[in-house]
């Protein structure tokens, strides 16, 4: 890589406290360019949440290091956030908990706005994130209760995008939208990413979308990154046993009416392996 | 048998309709609701006006003694020949602004404190917590028995007694409320846009839970109301001449044959709380959106 990652991180490990504990998150490393978007894809519970949690701070690292250009980044607490890391803003899963429900929507677009003036970034006015997200500017005056799921979610990205964020952190966000949007959602994510210069790390379990927006993927199983690389590379040609069951369970619609093949148990011990020639894999 | 074709007069039910009027007060529209803040109003507003319209002096011993009602007096007169009906309307304007006193107090104290144990938590939150189990621990008349006394009978140490043990229901109620949005994802998304915990807590926090805590607050004047007339019916409160609903009752006991003695400050102060938990549970209901179904006077629990 030529250019210096916007988000390192090394050895990240997520614990959850237990009996036994819970390794979430087992040793995963990633870096993400300005400009990149890297998708991370895997099944419920491999860790996807934790580990994009854990980058912004939100969760306590059990080990390893999270560096956001070339600030280590702290743990939410108390304390105000340092100016720097507002440069890393994170959508969340469910858009109805994202907003606050007695604020009025430009007001709380401001406040996006607000933070990358601090930081001595260019101000913006919220009315125009709203159209650029595709709403009706006017909506600026209007509460949370009045906007659908999928404005919703439209509105919590305008905010993060409105800090001018150079990393941008999207744990499912397409995940609560109902089918017709969730493409349209995540095509503009990318696009307006891309526009700003920032890097994205999109946590999705929807492959076909991954497919049209991520430059590279990152499979996740157990904690641990099993497959990773450029997208399209591993779409074609899938090396570990566990992105190919991922990829088989991916419904056709072509009119056959074929069931996507569903994985047998017995698989799910050979897709712990460790395969080196699945990981880094480049354009070919 | 076969139906008939509609009619004109079906097929246009709202012209014909009689309509009932009704009351345009959207979500306060539940007709407890509306009884109960008639009511409260209203004494208030008795309680602002009341040494205007009272037809006697409440403290002055210059009518008949033990006077039934109706010969001149509305409500009688007591052992010592003052009206009681004066005194009743005297006694709103000694308990109401006190009760209410007290519980505008015991929101902010409480209130404040529990924010700052459900937000800074860790042993921030262990202190405050540990205090508000201590005095949660003891019965809250017998407790607030315990420090009237103590501080000695005076209408204000009653208020500041009450002050002492009514505060930490407000703090945990707070404090559970801030500890469930903490986590939330507007809070976060708050704090990674760089909010200090103050404005987090301001602006992020506090509008969304002050619904339940007004609800508490509008229930517990009732309560408030009971605590300070029952203290000063221990005669831990008012001083004798004073008149107060609770030393009125009190008194009235020494003159049993008496009823309306009794009867009247006792009514007064059922009117009253019954009316303000009338107002708190419509406030409940109506800044509680699931409840919506049940607006309009439908029964809660």
């Amino acid at each position: 890589m030529t250019t210096m990652p916007v988000l390192t991180a090394s050895d990240v490990v997520v614990e959850y406290r237990g009996r036994p504990p819970l390794r979430a998150v087992d040793g995963v490393s990633l870096a993400i360019a300005a400009g990149e978007v890297v998708a991370l894809v895997g099944e419920s519970g491999c860790g996807k949440s934790s580990l994009a949690r854990a980058v912004v701070g939100i969760e306590r690292l059990g080990s390893g290091s999270v560096k956001f250009g070339s600030d280590e980044v702290p743990v939410l607490g108390i304390r105000r956030r340092p100016l720097a890391l507002t440069g890393m803003q994170m959508v969340f899963q469910d858009p109805n908990s994202s907003l606050n429900p007695r604020r009025r929507v430009g007001d709380q677009i401001a406040d996006g706005v607000r933070a990358a003036v601090l930081r001595g970034d260019a101000g913006s006015d919220p009315a125009e994130w709203l159209e650029r997200v595709g709403l009706d500017p006017t909506a600026a005056r209007r509460y949370p209760h009045e906007f659908s799921g999928g404005q919703k979610q439209r509105i919590a990205i305008a905010r993060a995008l409105a800090a001018r964020p150079r990393m941008l952190v999207a744990d499912e966000p397409i995940s609560a939208l109902d089918a017709s949007t969730q493409t349209s959602v995540a095509a503009l994510m990318r696009s307006l990413c891309l526009e700003a210069g920032a890097g994205m790390l999109f946590i999705s379990h929807d492959l076909s979308v991954v497919r049209r927006i991520a430059d590279r993927t990152l499979v996740m199983y157990c904690g641990r990154i099993v497959e990773s690389g450029h997208t399209e590379s591993i779409w074609q040609n899938p090396v570990h046993p566990y992105t190919r069951a991922l990829l088989a369970a991916i419904p056709v619609p072509d009119g056959a009416g074929r069931l996507p093949i569903t994985p047998l148990e017995a698989d799910r011990l050979t897709w712990t392996e460790k395969i080196p020639d699945a990981l880094e894999r480049t354009a070919s | 048998m076969t139906r008939p074709l509609l009619t004109k007069d079906e097929l246009e039910p709202t012209r014909l309709r009689w309509r009932r009027p009704r009351l345009r007060l959207g979500r306060w529209s539940s007709p407890l609701g509306i009884t109960g803040a008639a009511v409260a109003v209203l004494w208030i507003i008795v309680a602002i006006i009341a040494p205007v319209i009272e037809p006697h002096d409440p403290l002055a011993q210059n009518l008949a003694i033990l006077q039934a009602p109706g010969h001149g007096t509305l409500m009688g007169t007591d052992e010592l020949g003052r009206d009681v009906f004066s005194r009743v309307l005297s006694g709103a304007g000694v308990t109401i602004p006190l009760a209410l006193l007290l519980v505008v107090m015991s929101v902010l104290i409480g209130a404040v404190l529990g924010a700052i144990a459900g937000f800074f938590g860790r042993w921030v939150d262990e202190l405050i917590m540990r205090i508000t189990d201590l005095v949660m621990a003891f019965p809250t008349v017998i407790l607030a028995m315990v420090i009237a006394a103590a501080l000695g009978a005076s209408l204000l140490n009653a208020v500041l007694a009450a002050l002492i043990v009514s505060w930490p229901s407000y703090a945990r109620l707070t404090r559970g409320l801030v500890l469930a949005l903490r986590q939330s994802n507007y809070v976060v998304s708050g704090q990674l846009l760089g909010f200090s915990p103050l404005k987090s807590l301001w602006r992020d926090i506090a509008p969304n839970i002050v619904g339940p805590i007004l609800v508490l607050a509008s229930l517990d004047i009732g309560t408030a109301i009971l605590l300070l007339s029952g203290l000063s019916f221990l005669g831990l409160g008012a001083k004798p001449p004073t008149a107060e609903w609770g030393s009125m009752v009190s008194d009235a006991i020494q003159n049993f044959d008496s009823w309306w003695l009794g009867l009247f400050p006792g009514l007064a102060i059922l009117t009253i709380v019954v009316a303000f938990n009338f107002v708190g549970d419509a406030l409940r209901d109506a800044l509680d959106p699931k409840s919506n179904t049940l607006r309009g006077g439908g029964l809660t629990l």
